[in-house]
């Protein structure tokens, strides 16, 4: 079936099969393979992406019902000239990752996150990124990652 | 307890004393894989050659020598069935130019046959490169895990690439170093006594007389190299004096990683690449009796591909190899009668192979021990069968070419994979190659090549290049496990604290860490190999986990019928300097002894060595009701010199994090050859919620060689949790995971 997908910014006709989840077709058909397969079953968070700005579980909707809305994957946070959003380069600056598999997904939490919520506190942040599994078990940088983010304390990008 | 007079009798204790047969201290390093011999053909050669300008040079022998395996460090000798492929071993080359290029715009390109796979070696390497021939190291990049351009190595497992790599390439960049230093002396045509003199920095020789200068790649574009076949072995830079290694560098592809451009395994594909899916047996044990694929291979674009046991598709798109595996009508064979999780302890217990144990070290006289001994114990441990649960399950892509095949693959054994694929499909060696992109996660659970067949078999029957990734699901009841353990301790202490003896058995979980490092002079200390019910092998630290578990928790129960402070207790029978040296910065870092302010408080300490590495760490806990809270954990860490703190630090946290999982909540359930817990949701790990703070100690020692650092961090919190819970409750829990009942 014949979709029209707004990603990153730019509007994508696909031909999906009407099976398609929106991860496969991110993936699959659009090639951005930052956005990751975890689990199926929405519990660890590799998969997340933006619509509308809310965080969303990419394996858990059809490709479908991502039409008519906005959807940012981890390749679409970054500015056109290549400047990092803030909480890359507070990722960056943290060492928060050993195998990096998850931290698509982990970025992409904590950009919806600080949307919603600029100062979180610590328990904000574990609360809200409780979803996001990270087997090299990085969560104490991750936590330092959003809260150097939330502070505006990253070395660039933020300017 | 029968056990005890079973395994005492058949020894004679008078010949016990230099009876010390060897441990066997990795058996789970490898461990079985699918055998798929697929019945296909044979055609011609492919090579592929790597670009670049080689220094040619001849490595010392001495170096060469130290990548001999150690004994009972590598291949399982014999070739059991079903691990084909897995017993190549190569000759090392010893030229610098299979390891080390240099390019003319000064570039250098390492090549191992390492892989990286979130242990951090693509950096450390390439600073310890960096740091002995002399380069920014922004100018160092490795090519990891390719069988065609990489020299031969067994595997990324056991510890091995920080104390064997990582000193051979220091080798080979010194070796390198002191040639250009020698090939500019000759350019500039100076006297020995002057050429003395050059100093090699930043990617060039300098002389310091004139102050002229010749960069590194003039000199590698130099003709003249050809020739310059030989040096004199350069002596490493001692870590004191590093300037380069030593020091906290950023990872390399982090831009990559955090924008999401990083590919993995998963993430690459090919041109016209099809979408494979393996059809499963329903339960471990079942055979494939009957296929109906008729309507399957009406579906657009689909292959269907049997051969032997192997059933799998191939579709145009993810979802229409969904389809057309649903549409496949498989019949297997009911599943055999088969242990479960509920049963295991005691079918491992009465499925000891032989009826000694397979590695077995004696030391004087038990009965001599227990005699002597004021404090007498002996206690059984349990530890469940606990699953990797990589972040990315395993993935392949394959592609077929001029007869021969390239897979690139999530492995930590790429040869061996390239091996398997040559046996599996009648391939010479130099016909399959193997790439192994950085991989997300692997934690000793990605040895096997199963993914890497399944995609090359689906390719073959395809005629295109196929992607396989394994779902969740599969990587939960597909790939193997970590083995279950049933451990037998007795023990003996006498009235001043001194250890009189210590016997130790372990039941199917492994030898790694199994001796203990206390002093005692009667000891036996056995591992009795079992028929296990689940596929098992490697998994981050192996035994040294459960053996930790056992002995640590054991430790501290004498030490409280002695009276005496766990680790006074421990110190008091301990003369390995280093580790009570990391005791020590535990217990100063944590405030050991702790002081309870709260109720249901509990302070805990476990500790020991393996593979080079010192660990102590002390945990805090509270009880809530049963619930265990893990407040904070310390732990202290020396495994030589370091080489970049900041990732030796990472490793130390989440390696705490990951022992977490097993120590407290993680057991895989399975019953009548299923496994239940086959996914997140049944299978809970470590998340944000509910962490300690975790502290990491760094003991450096620049005057010792580095060892591997990735794995034996996370043996002390299983034990420093179990006996942080006994003080907090007075109940010893003797089952891992902690949290949940025993299972004897």
């Amino acid at each position: 079936m014949r979709l029209v997908l707004h990603v990153n910014g730019r509007e994508h006709a696909v031909d999906a099969d009407p099976e398609a989840l929106l991860l496969n077709v991110l993936r699959e058909q659009l090639g951005l393979t930052g956005t990751k397969y975890g689990c199926g079953e929405g519990e660890c968070g590799a998969c997340s992406v933006l619509m509308d700005g809310e965080l969303l579980r990419s394996c858990q909707v059809p490709a479908a019902g991502a039409q008519g809305h906005k959807i940012v994957t981890i390749q679409g946070l970054a500015a056109a000239d290549g400047r990092l959003d803030p909480i890359q380069q507070a990722f960056l600056d943290e060492g928060a990752w050993q195998c990096g598999f998850c931290t698509a997904g982990m970025v992409v939490a904590a950009h919806a996150l600080l949307r919603r919520n600029p100062h979180p506190t610590e328990a904000e942040i574990v609360t809200a990124m409780n979803g996001n599994i990270c087997r090299c078990g990085t969560y104490p940088r991750v936590v330092a990652a959003i809260q150097r983010a939330a502070r505006g304390g990253v070395q660039g990008g933020a300017a | 307890m029968s056990q005890w007079g079973e395994l005492l009798n058949p020894h004679d204790e008078a010949a016990a004393a230099d009876a010390r047969a060897e441990i066997e201290p990795e058996r789970y390093e490898m461990t079985e894989g699918p055998a798929h011999h697929f019945g296909v053909g044979r055609r011609d050669f492919f090579r592929v050659t790597g670009a670049g300008i080689v220094v040619f040079g001849v490595l010392s022998q001495t170096a060469a020598a130290q990548e001999a395996p150690a004994p009972g460090d590598g291949q399982r000798r014999g070739g059991a069935p079903g691990e084909s492929g897995f017993a190549a071993e190569e000759a090392l080359p010893e030229n610098i130019g299979a390891w080390l290029h240099i390019a003319p715009s000064g570039a250098v390109t390492v090549f191992t046959g390492k892989v990286e796979v979130g242990q951090g070696v693509r950096t450390s390497l390439a600073q310890e490169v960096a740091q002995e021939l002399a380069v920014p190291l922004a100018r160092v990049s490795m090519v990891m895990g390719d069988t065609a351009r990489t020299p031969f190595d067994m595997g990324t497992f056991g510890s091995r690439t920080t104390p064997i790599m990582g000193q051979r390439l220091r080798h080979v960049a010194a070796a390198a170093r002191q040639l250009l230093l020698q090939l500019a002396a000759q350019h500039w045509g100076l006297p020995a006594a002057a050429a003395r003199h050059l100093r090699a920095e930043a990617g060039e020789v300098v002389d310091p007389g004139s102050g002229r200068r010749l960069s590194y790649g003039a000199l590698a574009r130099n003709r003249e190299l050809a020739a310059a076949t030989y040096f004199r072995q350069g002596g490493l830079t001692p870590a004191a004096d590093w300037t380069i290694a030593g020091r906290s560098v950023p990872k390399a592809n982090g831009r990559a990683v955090v924008t999401g451009e990083f590919r993995y395994p998963s993430d690459h594909t090919l041109p016209g690449a099809q979408y494979g899916k393996v059809i499963r047996p329903p339960a471990f044990g079942c055979r494939l009796e009957h296929v109906d694929a008729g309507a399957a291979r009406q579906l657009p674009g689909v292959t269907v591909v049997r051969d032997g046991e192997f059933l799998g598709v191939t579709a145009p798109t993810l979802e229409a190899a969904e389809r057309a595996a649903r549409a496949v009508k498989a019949s297997w064979s009911p599943a055999p009668a088969q242990p479960s999780n509920a049963d295991l302890f005691a079918y491992l217990r009465d499925h000891a192979q032989t009826p000694e144990a397979r590695a077995l070290q004696l030391r004087g006289s038990m009965a001599a021990g227990l005699r002597a001994a004021a404090h007498r114990q002996s206690a059984t441990y349990t530890i469940a069968y606990i699953q990797h649960a990589p972040m990315e399950t395993r993935a392949a892509l394959a592609e077929w070419r001029d007869g021969g095949v390239t897979v690139w693959t999530g492995t930590q054994r790429p040869f061996a994979t390239r091996d398997a694929l040559a046996e599996a499909f009648h391939l010479p060696r130099a016909k399959a190659r193997v790439l192994v992109p950085d991989t997300g996660d692997a934690f000793g659970g990605k040895h096997t090549p199963e993914a890497a067949l399944e995609a090359a078999r689906l390719a073959r029957g395809a005629g295109k290049p196929v992607r396989l990734q394994w779902s969740r699901e599969e990587e939960f009841t597909w790939a193997y496990f970590r083995p279950a353990g049933v451990i037998d301790v007795r023990c003996g202490a006498a009235a001043d604290g001194r250890l009189t003896a210590w016997e130790f058995h372990n039941y199917n979980s492994g030898g790694a860490a199994i001796g203990t490092p206390y002093d005692v002079e009667n000891q036996i200390i056995a591992f009795h190999p079992c028929e296990h019910p689940l596929r098992q092998g490697s998994y981050r630290a192996l035994a040294a986990t459960a053996n930790h578990f056992a002995r640590e928790s054991q430790m501290d129960e004498l030490a409280h019928a002695v009276g005496m402070d766990p680790i006074e207790f421990r110190l008091k029978n301990l003369s390995d300097e280093r580790l009570r040296a990391v005791y020590h910065a535990a217990a100063r870092a944590f405030g050991w002894p702790g002081k309870k302010t709260r109720p249901g408080q509990g302070f805990g300490f476990g500790g020991g060595t393996e593979k080079g590495g010192r660990v102590a760490t002390c945990a805090e806990i509270v009880m809530n009701g049963g619930h265990v809270e893990v407040r904070r954990l310390v732990t202290a860490w020396e495994s030589g010199a370091i080489i970049d703190p900041d990732n030796l630090r990472n490793q130390i946290t989440g390696a705490a994090i990951m022992g977490l999982g097993g120590a407290l909540f993680e057991e895989v359930e399975f019953a009548a050859g299923k496994v239940h817990t086959d996914r997140f949701s049944r299978y809970p790990v470590p998340r944000f919620s509910g962490l300690p703070v975790i502290e990491a100690v760094l003991v450096n020692r620049p005057d010792l060689p580095p060892a591997g650092a990735g794995e034996i961090p996370l043996v002390g919190v299983a034990p420093a949790l179990a006996n942080a819970i006994f003080d907090a409750t007075g109940e010893r829990r003797r089952h891992m995971p902690l949290a949940r009942s025993s299972r004897v």
